[in-house]
């Protein structure tokens, strides 16, 4: 069963690097850790605690995406954010943060 | 090579430390990021789609070997050990940590480089032709003046917050390596009878979502007179650019919607008033600056080398590579060696910090110490003697920098497009590896002849898809790429606009498509005619007949 939503990402301030907001309320690397939120109620509080991090300067940019959850894995339902989620696809190497994201 | 006086010090220093401070508040959060963010588009430093983005000036694309293993080193230590050519003689660094940055640009300036006026509404880095001081159709090295430019307009108070971004352009040879028709201002040297220098000056041309060719606002600007007739132009632009929108903001749009006449009277106008006056170029200032760019101290050397032209006879892929890359160099003996950073399948304009190296240990060794960044994305050796060059290819060979496609189908410009770049709608690397994988024969490459293939990732036009001879635009529509394709464009003296051929093609869809279109050229074409020529004799229309016709 697939379930869809959103997930919060941003970019860490002192890094840039991309990170998804998980369920524990900690930023990851990983985007299958993100927490997804269903009900728009739980979709507005997820960008509401974005808001709090960036006025924090934990991170900058904060959205949410629209994603959907299988069996375990998030993929972001447009191109610009899966590859954000999985790294460059032309460059197989840096593919190491998340190498099981696929980009189709 | 040119060497920062004590001002050029003076200022980078101040603005590392500047940039410095300001990162530290920002990270302590005394800075927001609205407040940070203009900061350190000063200082090049972008968001990209996967970490922060440092953008180093490259002044008109001349680099020494050791600001090549100043690049190296930074890749390797702060980035993942590679760098970007841009197709603005720039390099960017794609995985730079904001902490990093003060640092990093310490160590820039060690090797007198920065990443100032990269970003920002103020006059970018000026570009010159990447043959400069070497090429043999040259009048004079337009470096000297480049530099003028960088001078007058580094930190300039007045057009520091233009209505948008300025870029200048700079040939001194009558082939057009420069693009100096696509930038707001070109210019473009001719000498008089009396072998006076004077510049052609152009204003208003540019690519991005709406590409003109520019004006010529003056045939002859005697040289003394260059930086206060610039003045007039930005000034005209300050005043009456439209900064109501950011899209029809540039030069290019006011030149266009006040009509190239009343452009020009504006102009004269202006510069009528003489508020420049003060800022005549003089003469012996710019000799001072063109002590630095001499060539090395050229032996007087045979017009054939005998040692070269046996190396020729020695294989046929060195040979190859010289027909493709190798460029005539204004002294007899000597050579312009066009290193191509477009290998097969690779990415158009990377090189890994074991690359940077060579390159700098080549041009040590070889070549004056001195290496260009083209707008093509490639580098230059722009002089060495031809009686080097074979060890020179073993060299580069050895370190997958032989290819021999300069200027041929191979040679894509591409840039990062949608796997980097937070502007970008679609990728475009992914598809200039696609077809530089199909175009790999080098026999098929000689074959079609010159051809210039361009991609960009959005209408921005970074990969300068308006003057390929054929040009690919990568577009979005409901989070699906699909790929443009205009044929025609030239960036060169017979500078064009190329047009939109028809209907979009996938990703997967574009090497057959480009294909078709090469063997209706090759069809077609009559005697030497090249892809270029054989559009502009035929149009569009086979080539549409060709691609949609039959589906």
């Amino acid at each position: 069963m697939s379930e869809t939503g959103k997930i919060l990402t941003a970019n860490r301030l002192n890094d840039g690097l991309v990170v998804f907001l998980s369920a524990a309320n900690i930023w990851t690397r990983h985007i299958n850790d993100a927490a997804l939120a269903q009900e728009a109620n739980a979709q507005s509080a997820l960008a509401k605690r974005g808001e709090d991090f960036e006025a924090a300067n934990i991170v900058t940019g904060a959205y949410l995406v629209g994603a959907e959850r299988d069996d375990g894995e998030i993929l972001p339902d447009h191109i610009r954010e899966r590859i954000r989620a999985a790294g460059p696809s032309v460059h197989p190497g840096l593919l190491v943060e998340n190498p099981h994201v696929s980009l189709r | 090579m040119y060497r920062y006086d004590e001002f050029d010090a003076r200022f980078v220093a101040e603005r590392v430390s500047q940039f410095r401070s300001q990162t530290e508040r920002r990270l302590s959060g005394e800075l927001s990021e609205d407040e940070f963010k203009p900061l350190r588009l000063m200082n090049g430093l972008y968001l990209q789609l996967h970490a922060y983005m440092l953008r180093v000036a490259i002044p008109y694309g001349t680099l020494s070997s050791q600001q090549m293993r100043a690049l190296a080193d930074i890749s390797e230590k702060y980035d993942r050990g590679y760098g970007h050519f841009t197709t603005r003689q720039n390099m960017q660094f794609n995985w730079i940590a904001l902490e990093d940055t003060p640092a990093i640009l310490e160590d820039l300036a060690k090797v007198e480089m920065h990443a100032i006026q990269t970003s920002g509404n103020c006059i970018r880095n000026v570009t010159a032709d990447h043959w400069a001081g070497a090429a043999a159709d040259e009048l004079a090295d337009p470096r000297p003046v480049a530099e003028l430019i960088r001078q007058w307009s580094s930190l300039h108070p007045e057009f520091s917050f233009l209505p948008r971004k300025f870029k200048i352009a700079v040939t001194g040879a009558p082939n057009d390596r420069a693009a100096v028709k696509f930038h707001d201002i070109g210019l473009r040297l001719h000498l008089n009878e009396h072998g006076q220098r004077g510049w052609e000056v152009i204003a208003g041309g540019g690519q991005g979502r709406t590409p003109m060719v520019g004006v010529t606002v003056r045939d002859w600007l005697p040289e003394a007179e260059l930086l206060g007739y610039l003045e007039a132009i930005i000034r005209v632009y300050n005043l009456f650019g439209r900064r109501d929108n950011k899209y029809k903001a540039r030069i290019k749009i006011l030149v266009h919607e006040t009509g190239a006449e009343k452009f020009r009277d504006l102009v004269e106008e202006e510069y009528a008033r003489k508020p420049g006056s003060g800022i005549e170029v003089d003469a012996r200032e710019l000799e001072r600056i063109e002590a630095y760019f001499g060539g090395p101290n050229f032996e007087v050397l045979a017009m054939v080398q005998p040692e070269f032209e046996q190396d020729k006879l020695r294989g046929r892929e060195f040979a190859r590579w010289v027909r493709a890359n190798v460029s005539a160099h204004q002294m007899p003996g000597y050579a312009i060696a066009n290193i191509s950073v477009k290998p097969v399948g690779g990415i158009p304009g990377d090189a890994t910090a074991a690359q940077m190296r060579t390159i700098a240990d080549i041009a040590e060794r070889f070549g004056n110490d001195e290496i260009r960044v083209s707008h093509h994305q490639n580098l230059v050796l722009p002089h060495v003697r031809q009686s080097d060059l074979h060890e020179i290819w073993q060299v580069l060979q050895a370190n997958g920098l032989g290819t021999a496609n300069l200027g041929l189908i191979g040679d894509i410009i591409s840039c990062p497009g949608l796997d980097y770049c937070a502007l970008a709608t679609a990728r475009s690397i992914p598809v200039s590896q696609a077809l530089s994988r199909r175009f790999s024969n080098p026999d098929r490459q000689a074959e079609i002849g010159p051809l210039r293939l361009n991609i960009s990732g959005c209408i921005n036009a970074c990969g300068h898809h308006h003057v390929g001879h054929i040009g690919i635009l990568g577009l979005e529509k409901k989070g699906v790429e699909f790929y443009q394709i205009t044929l025609g464009g030239s960036s060169a003296t017979d500078s064009a606009v190329g047009g939109v051929l028809g209907p979009g093609f996938s990703a997967e869809e574009v090497p057959d498509a480009i294909e078709t279109i090469v063997d209706t050229y090759i069809a077609l074409r009559m005697d030497k005619e090249t892809f270029l020529q054989a559009y502009r004799r035929v149009g569009a229309g086979p080539f549409k007949e060709a691609l949609y016709a039959a589906a």
